[in-house]
């Protein structure tokens, strides 16, 4: 049988879903027995080809985050919503009652200990979105894994349950939003 | 009048005067429910106690009990309109779990957990909302207040004060403080008042009190809401 293809990425997020991903431990061999990854941090895949799953850590918070949910989107047959980031756009979107012009000037000219004060203006860089947006505005989500992070459990009792082909669930101690 | 009421099929008695919720509870069958609280005047406002009764949708903190009365409670249809209710009240305000002093003891969060609530479903408001630091021992943090009214019932019917009101209707509704400024610290607020502790999320928090207990001792890190709230309504709350 041939092995599923998941790619995973992070938008405006930590990692830290995917560090807890990596806790999954000794489970990871079980899993690579089954499953490969296309784009990901771990494979350093540019560009997502098509997959069964695409995992998503992180809320949008640019433009190359549209651009890069949107590629996952249309490679993805599952598209998953991994933490609070992506679900409701966490800790990033509390910038979103402050004007994105007075988060640059605190950020990089009238905040503590800031040098050689300027607002970074390299064309190469994705331009901020007004808002942080959780991902479920821009494009249609498949399943929601709660938690900051979501455990190794979480990601595991999911993908388990898809790789059998049953409707994942999940017990009361595996939703949790912090 | 006292009799008998029918939910989901398991016959319960009531006495008189008692609304669906409140026997139900002494039963020992949980409506989920946020601006319900045992010895305060019913609010209906929260609407997650909606339960069918002979058909029809009533809020069960507000509707007397009758002998008779088929209620259904625990039906998909009713754990969904609750979920969407919550997704309503997680959407609206600004509720970041992660860094909420009372994430793991929040009522909010609990009945979201006992509803399996996965995602918010709905776009987020990102309303700004101001906080109140003024007073020493007491924060307003309106980004997490899902007006249930139950700081302004506390203040009233338990303190014998006035401290909070909600104004505004609809999408402009919000708390707001009795005292010349409107701010807490010129109000008549005491740290020990039944309306500075009240507050089923973290909206009205007591300062230099977060985090003092550690992730998975808190209320709700293991016990569902529907456990926690039976035992302690049916413990004390019949005052």
């Amino acid at each position: 049988m041939a092995k599923i293809k998941v790619a995973t990425t992070s938008l405006a997020g930590c990692f830290g879903c995917h560090m807890s991903f990596l806790d999954l431990d000794e489970r990871l061999v079980a899993l690579a027995e089954v499953a490969e990854f296309d784009r990901s941090p771990i494979t350093d895949i540019e560009h997502c080809g098509p997959c069964d799953i695409g995992l998503i850590e992180g809320g949008v918070c640019n433009s190359e985050n549209v651009h890069v949910l949107r590629e996952f989107r249309k490679n993805c047959k599952i598209l998953v919503a991994v933490g609070a980031c992506a679900i409701n756009g966490g800790l990033p979107a509390m910038r979103n009652h402050i004007s994105l012009e007075d988060c640059l000037l605190e950020a990089y000219r009238d905040g503590i200990g800031v040098e050689n004060a300027q607002i970074p203006s390299d064309p190469e860089l994705p331009l901020l979105l007004d808002k942080v947006h959780p991902i479920h505005e821009i494009v249609k989500i498949d399943y929601f894994l709660p938690g900051c992070p979501p455990s190794a459990d979480v990601f595991w009792t999911f993908l388990t349950a898809l790789l059998e082909g049953r409707e994942p669930s999940f017990p009361y101690e595996l939703v949790h939003y912090d | 009048m006292t009799g008998t009421i029918n939910i989901d099929g398991q016959n319960i008695p009531f006495e008189e005067g008692q609304t669906i919720i409140e026997a139900a509870t002494a039963a020992g069958v949980y409506i989920p429910h946020l601006c319900h609280q045992p010895g305060y005047t019913p609010h209906g406002s929260c609407k997650l106690c909606t339960v069918k009764v002979n058909g029809r949708n009533c809020s069960a903190c507000t509707f007397p009990a009758a002998d008779g009365q088929t209620v259904i409670n625990n039906s998909d249809e009713q754990q969904l309109d609750r979920r969407r209710i919550t997704q309503m009240l997680f959407v609206e305000g600004n509720h970041f779990c992660p860094s909420c002093e009372k994430s793991g003891n929040c009522q909010l969060q609990g009945v979201a957990y006992h509803l399996n609530m996965l995602d918010n479903h709905y776009p987020h408001f990102f309303e700004n909302r101001e906080m109140d630091a003024s007073h020493p021992d007491i924060l307003i943090d309106h980004n997490r207040c899902i007006f249930c009214n139950l700081c302004v019932r506390a203040s009233q019917e338990k303190d014998g004060k006035n401290v909070f009101g909600i104004a505004g209707r609809g999408i402009n509704k919000r708390l707001i403080v009795n005292s010349p400024s409107g701010q807490l610290q010129d109000s008549q607020i005491d740290v020990n008042d039944c309306a500075a502790h009240i507050c089923p999320t973290g909206a009205i928090l007591i300062k230099r009190t977060g985090y003092q207990v550690p992730i998975g001792q808190r209320i709700y890190d293991h016990k569902d809401i529907s456990e926690v709230a039976l035992a302690q309504e049916n413990d004390n709350g019949q005052d």
